[in-house]
């Protein structure tokens, strides 16, 4: 039977091994049958390896590369980087903003994670409760998500206005201030306004998963929790909350990966200012890439970003591999 | 549970995808211009950033000089506008890539830079012809003795105040910074601030506090001089005092502008394209320059884009590009962009009829010659202008912010530009 198969393929015209086997014909060694068949896996693969080449391995690589030079707009022209090793490196650490901008991502990382999940997975345990109008409701939630968060920034900007914002008016007008906060414009509030549009923009991914995760778990196991006698607490601390935990490991970590590489929340809010106060080695590295015109440095930046994400990365595959055993 | 939730999800999903791509796709229409094309027309491409800006019609008004030198010269113009922040790293690729338009307007304090990057044609090669142009601004077009970039227009700054308010509060136009001062925190009150400013972190804030800077005495060189400290702190003071809002710092010159039209700005430091958009809105205005610390008018920053030609192996097209830069030079174009948007012409003969044609302008074309090229002298930063101007910018908003004392804000600035220009 195998070896007839075998016959039929170095007659058809089949990729890999009946190419090789024309090379030389009427050799009797041809490629065994497991052979090609990881041949032809490999060729199927061929299309994600160049993609994953093309437009991962090249830019990163590339990005090193570039962190190694002086890069300036001049290059652009003339195509000359003279390297100069670490030099970026030392310049970058020694630039007082890469402290702040350091500190900014981890806090801005931090909180948008705790508050995301927190926040997401009341409202997912509010909609698992079935009752009128839930899943109209549901579906409302999602629009800070499906929203472009360019028009998002733009809309939150108002709202933090410091003589016309909304959030300024309500607040005075409940009497929890005084004088209007400068959301955007005090230094130490501006870090904080960005992070609350990032919180309200990520919420209803961490619902929409928490949500998925609670519908999947069975009802009998409440029912018996209930037949026990456990209180609503109780049905969630060891009903709800241990079976939760493989999606809400997933969407933690897909959260911190998301939130180390926000760009555009920041930039269409504060744009890392005033002075550089909220910025994060994303949109610093941005800045000094193309405002600074410094590409080198703004390289460096994007490396140590890199570093992070990936330790992050290696992190999520660890315990994807775990899970998955 | 999941799977009943998918349609729901990629429905949703789907309207994102849409809603994105709608957008970008609005976003990223270029605002073609095309001159008439008759036979045998030379095609040119033109970037510039007159979107819309100043009185929402500097891209509109370019179009149809662009378009006038045009059908003169035979020429067809492929015009693309580009946001201002993304111009420069446009430009840049493009660079890489070797394909530059063909004539490229760049705002002019990035001349020098980009100019030293090797990209840029010598203008005169191409017969651009120079005669009776404002010094500053060949300055501000040259390196080394050459010049790579020139405009038919160029612009300046000044104080517009309200004739309403000062009026009602008694008061008169400031001449010192004193009275700027004084004026100020009088007409502060009921929701109005007496004065408006733009001190974003981008150019904008730089070139907005350099007369104040200038004024002062200060030197680009050093940034942290007594007199440069003098200058933030008097802007400090405005915004502590309340005087100015504290979203100065996220304002650009189109927000401040917004402010004093909408009346919750009594005084604003703006530039002279307003005019348009000032007499439309109807508002009873009047311009004093921007005063020295003493009294005098203040030395301001010469504003304006260039228009250069890209180094091309195409030199039919650079040659008509010179032609048509040239066309754009003439006295004819020059009045006509001074009416169209309010620049003041770049020829002084010229500037001085459009000061008779519009008095509104007389006090910008008064001031034009005594303007600064910034990375001109007297610092002479050359390209590297934007190594200074930047920490400069961020030591403005520091400080306003409270962030830094003024001093500091401006001692850690000299440092970064220091360290920047190594």
């Amino acid at each position: 039977m195998i070896e007839k198969q075998r016959k039929s393929l170095t007659n058809g015209p089949i990729v890999g091994g009946a190419a090789a086997s024309a090379a030389a014909p009427g050799a009797p060694r041809v490629l065994g049958w497991k052979q090609q068949h990881q041949l032809i896996g490999l060729v199927f693969l061929l299309p994600a390896v160049v993609f994953v080449a093309i437009f991962y391995v090249y830019p990163i690589v590339l990005n090193i590369v570039i962190s190694l030079e002086r890069y300036t707009a001049k290059s652009f022209v003339t195509g000359e980087a003279p390297f100069i090793g670490f030099d970026n490196f030392i310049r970058l650490f020694g630039n007082p903003d890469f402290t702040v901008a350091l500190q900014n991502t981890f806090l801005f990382t931090l909180n948008s994670l705790i508050f995301q999940f927190v926040i997401g997975l009341a409202l997912a345990l509010f909609f698992n409760q079935r009752f009128p109008l839930s899943r109209l409701l549901r579906s409302l939630f999602l629009l800070p998500w499906l929203a472009p968060i360019l028009v998002s920034g733009a809309i939150w900007v108002r709202l933090f206005d410091l003589d016309y914002g909304v959030i300024n008016f309500v607040l005075r007008s409940l009497g929890l201030i005084q004088q209007p906060l400068a959301w955007l414009t005090d230094p130490h509030l501006a870090l904080v306004s960005v992070l609350i549009a990032n919180i309200w923009i990520g919420i209803p991914f961490n619902m929409v998963i928490l949500y998925g995760g609670l519908q999947n778990i069975p009802n009998t196991l409440y029912e018996a929790a209930m037949l026990d006698g456990a209180n609503a607490w109780q049905k969630f601390r060891y009903v709800s909350w241990p079976l939760l935990r493989p999606v809400s490991t997933v969407v933690l970590l897909l959260g911190l990966i998301y939130t180390l590489k926000v760009f555009d929340v920041i930039m269409s809010i504060t744009r890392g200012g005033p002075a550089n106060v909220s910025q994060t080695l994303n949109t610093w590295a941005y800045s000094l890439s193309f405002t600074s015109f410094d590409f080198g440095l703004g390289a460096a930046a994007g490396d140590i970003l890199m570093l992070v994400v990936l330790v992050f990365g290696l992190i999520y595959l660890r315990y994807a591999a775990r899970e998955g055993r | 549970m999941v799977r009943k939730m998918l349609p729901l999800v990629s429905l949703l999903l789907a309207a994102a995808l849409a809603l994105s791509i709608s957008s970008s796709a609005a976003a990223q229409t270029p605002a073609p211009t095309q001159a008439a094309a008759a036979t045998g027309a030379v095609k040119l491409t033109e970037w510039d950033y007159f979107t819309s800006g100043g009185a929402g019609r500097s891209g509109p008004a370019w179009g149809d000089i662009l378009n006038q030198c045009g059908t003169d010269n035979n020429i067809t113009i492929d015009r693309q506008s580009v946001p201002r922040d993304e111009l420069i790293s446009k430009t840049l690729l493009a660079a890489q890539q070797q394909q530059l338009p063909d004539v490229l307007m760049i705002d002019n304090p990035d001349l020098q830079q980009v100019a030293n990057t090797g990209a840029l044609a010598v203008l005169t090669d191409y017969g651009v012809d120079l005669t009776g142009l404002y010094k500053n601004l060949i300055d501000a077009g040259s390196l080394n003795g050459k010049v790579y970039g020139i405009a038919p227009g160029i612009n300046g700054m000044a104080l517009f105040y309200n004739v309403d308010l000062l009026n009602k509060a008694g008061v008169k136009p400031p001449t010192t910074w004193a009275e700027v001062k004084d004026t100020a925190a009088k007409l502060t009150g009921n929701g109005v601030y007496g004065i408006a400013f733009s001190a974003p972190a981008t150019e904008e804030g730089s070139w907005q506090f350099e007369p104040w800077f200038w004024g002062a005495g200060g030197d680009l060189k050093k940034l942290d001089s007594p007199e440069g400290v003098k200058a933030l702190q008097f802007w400090t003071d405005l915004v502590t005092s309340g005087s100015a809002s504290k979203s100065v710092v996220t304002w650009n010159q189109g927000d401040v502008d917004d402010q004093f039209i909408a009346g919750k700005a009594a005084m604003q430091q703006n530039g002279v394209w307003n005019l348009g958009a000032l007499d439309q809105a109807k508002i009873n205005y009047g311009v004093v320059p921007i005063p020295k610390p003493d009294g005098g008018a203040a030395p301001g920053p010469m504003g304006g884009e260039v228009l250069t030609i890209p180094l091309s192996s195409n030199q039919a097209n650079m040659q008509a590009a010179g032609k048509l830069v040239n066309c754009l030079l003439s006295d004819k174009t020059m009045l006509a962009w001074a009416q169209l948007n309010a620049y003041i012409p770049a020829r002084q003969s010229v500037a001085a009829q459009a000061a008779k044609d519009t008095p509104a302008m007389k006090p910008f074309v008064d001031a034009a010659a005594a303007e600064r090229s910034r990375p001109g002298p007297p610092a002479n930063l050359g390209p590297d202008y934007s190594k200074v101007s930047q920490p400069l910018w961020n030591a403005i908003q520091a400080a306003l912010t409270g962030a830094k004392t003024p001093q500091q804000a401006l001692t850690d600035a000299q440092k970064q530009a220091e360290s920047a220009m190594q």
